[in-house]
């Protein structure tokens, strides 16, 4: 990643450093997974090899089932880290509680399409949170963080997928996690069509279903 | 004769969940005056309901005259009488509730229902003096990241799917590990684990702050069914994967709340291997790592004596006719008012 000339840490997660950086003359991002300590060697290498090598083709995906990501320019498996076009945004995390009820409502609206959009193409974001989404100032959005993402048409994946939305709406914006996650799937339903949108909202409604106990719970039925 | 002191008050707690009847009786102080339990150990297979539930009506005067021998005080001594409301296993609650009803009806003092996960992560901060923590509840029956915010313990990270307790046990059963008193399977796994060197190939499933543990103990299962590695080195990787994953989603979590303490509690937190790893990420992040104390880290009667103590502070009891259980009580449907915001 030599040609970079100089890097400025805007973000340390928990999976990865984002650093700001110059590349030809384009700012760019550089996403960077390190190693983690805690979990064996050759496991830490397995994970951050697939999610380095998986982020960029499913980012390359979205693009093509119209969700706007940002454009990659250079992929290093060795060391974990992509290269790519810098958004100039905000986090939707940091727009959503203080917006008027008729913004929130559009943007989450906009949102439910851009994963219908996804879905419809066979491809599971898998992290969807308010963080992973940056609006533009240009008012579009961008989809981020596709490390856990997947190729999967399945019922199943897109319930799970919606599901950990709403999860984490509940947890980051409990004050108005309802009315995003009605104003989600009215998105939804608008870019997949009623049949879909309701098969998935079942899937939904099961999954919240599971957890505890579930095999000693069919011994009681 | 009873040590009573005017002005000390004391709330018993019934935990009946899931395998154990246990009855804890705290002053509201914090002192855990008495805490003392009755282990269900199915002759085969996992928890049968039914019969947990008949164990612990069978159990349940002598472990209550066991914690007030314990605590010295007699039932009129209560203020409160408290009980696991949920969630877990249908007939294991009603027991436990029936037992509540009856003993507070008998002195006429008010019933509180306590939220069976709430209760871990009380028990938790009190023994370790956790302020505002990140927690892990990890156990046989739930596993879950929750963080306080405004009101309520919110759920960050949590399985899609089977504990990780309940991953552990079915494993161990699968491998003909027997629950031996003293051994419980988990503790068993572990024991096997740290003799294990090779790393087997396993599934690691995280999605977003959430897990996924059931391919893992399908995939487990099945490579020791094969023959090709020992039981050593299958307990070794399934421990590595499943401790790797739910540490994953907490220091995700610990990012994003941002928390300056991690606490461990629930079952699975007796577990050397598991305290190893989030005490790594809790230094990555400049957090305080805590792990709640053995005997309180298995369901226990002390936790729900003392979530009890802080529900009544706050008016938070229940009349007998609406005291009914509640088999999927999520942890962030509860108020939590005597957390104070940070
Ligand atoms: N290409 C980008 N341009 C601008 N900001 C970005 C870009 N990619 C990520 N970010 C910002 O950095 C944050 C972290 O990046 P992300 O890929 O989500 O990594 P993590 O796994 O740490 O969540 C995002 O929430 C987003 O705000
Ligand atoms: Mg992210």
């Amino acid at each position: 990643m030599g040609e970079a000339a100089m890097k400025t840490l805007i973000k340390k997660g928990a999976e990865a450093s984002l650093y700001l950086a110059d590349w030809h003359g384009k700012r760019v991002v550089i996403k960077a997974r390190l190693p983690k300590s805690y979990r064996p060697k050759q496991l830490d290498q397995t994970i951050r090899r697939y999610r380095t090598v998986h982020e960029p083709q499913l980012m390359h995906e979205a693009k093509r089932a119209g969700v706007a990501t940002p454009t990659v320019f250079l992929v290093d498996v060795e060391n974990g880290e992509i290269t790519m076009e810098y958004i100039q945004g905000k986090q939707i995390k940091q727009l959503l509680d203080a917006a008027s009820p008729t913004e929130r409502c559009r943007l989450c609206v906009e949102v439910g399409g851009l994963i219908g959009a996804l879905h419809s193409h066979g491809l599971v974001h898998g992290d969807l949170t308010t963080s992973n989404m940056i609006l533009t100032d240009e008012g579009r959005i961008f989809f981020v963080d596709f490390g856990l993402g997947d190729r999967s048409g399945e019922l199943e994946a897109q319930g799970v997928d919606l599901h950990l939305f709403r999860r984490a709406l509940q947890s980051t914006h409990f004050q108005v996690a309802d009315e995003c996650f009605h104003a989600v799937l009215k998105g939804y339903g608008a870019a997949r069509g009623a049949d879909a949108a309701a098969a998935v909202l079942e899937k939904i409604r099961e999954i919240e279903k599971r957890g505890r106990y579930v095999a000693e719970r069919q011994q009681e039925a | 004769m009873t040590i009573n002191q005017k002005n000390q008050q004391f709330c018993l707690g019934i935990e009946s969940t899931a395998d154990d009847f246990s009855v804890g009786i705290a002053d509201f102080n914090g002192e855990i005056l008495a805490n003392t339990s009755s282990a269900y150990i199915p002759e085969t297979g996992g928890i049968h309901p039914r019969e947990a539930a008949r164990h612990h009506a069978q159990a349940a005067p002598a472990v209550l005259q066991e914690a007030l021998t314990q605590a010295k005080i007699k039932p009129a001594d209560l203020t409160a009488i408290a009980f696991a409301q949920g969630p877990g296993l249908g007939p294991c609650l009603r027991t436990g509730a029936t037992v509540a009803r009856a003993l507070a009806s008998y002195i006429d003092k008010p019933l509180v229902g306590v939220n069976h996960s709430v209760a871990h992560i009380e028990i938790g901060k009190l023994q370790t003096h956790a302020k505002d923590p990140l927690t892990l509840y990890a156990s046989g029956g739930n596993t879950m990241v929750t963080a306080y915010a405004s009101g309520r313990y919110r759920v960050f990270g949590e399985t899609l799917d089977i504990a990780l307790g309940n991953c552990l046990d079915v494993f161990a059963r699968e491998a003909g590990l027997k629950h031996k008193k003293g051994l419980p399977l988990g503790a068993a796994v572990e024991q096997l684990a740290a003799k294990g060197k090779q790393l087997v190939p396993l599934p690691y499933v995280v999605k977003g702050m959430d897990l996924s543990l059931s391919g893992l103990l399908t995939a487990a299962s099945t490579a020791l069914q094969k023959g090709a590695f020992s039981l050593e080195d299958v307990c070794f990787s399934l421990q590595e994967n499943a401790f790797s994953m739910v540490t994953e989603v907490t220091e995700r979590a610990l990012a994003h709340t941002e928390k300056r303490e991690v606490l461990l509690t629930g079952g699975v937190a007796a577990n050397k291997r598991l305290q190893a790893m989030l005490a790594s990420i809790a230094a990555e992040h400049d957090a305080n790592f805590t792990v709640v104390p053995q005997q309180y880290a298995t369901d226990n009667g002390a936790m729900i004596a003392w979530t009890g103590v802080l529900a009544y502070t706050y008016g938070l009891t229940v009349p007998v006719a609406e005291s009914f259980v509640k088999l999927r009580w999520r942890v962030d449907k509860v108020d939590v008012p005597w957390v104070k915001q940070p």
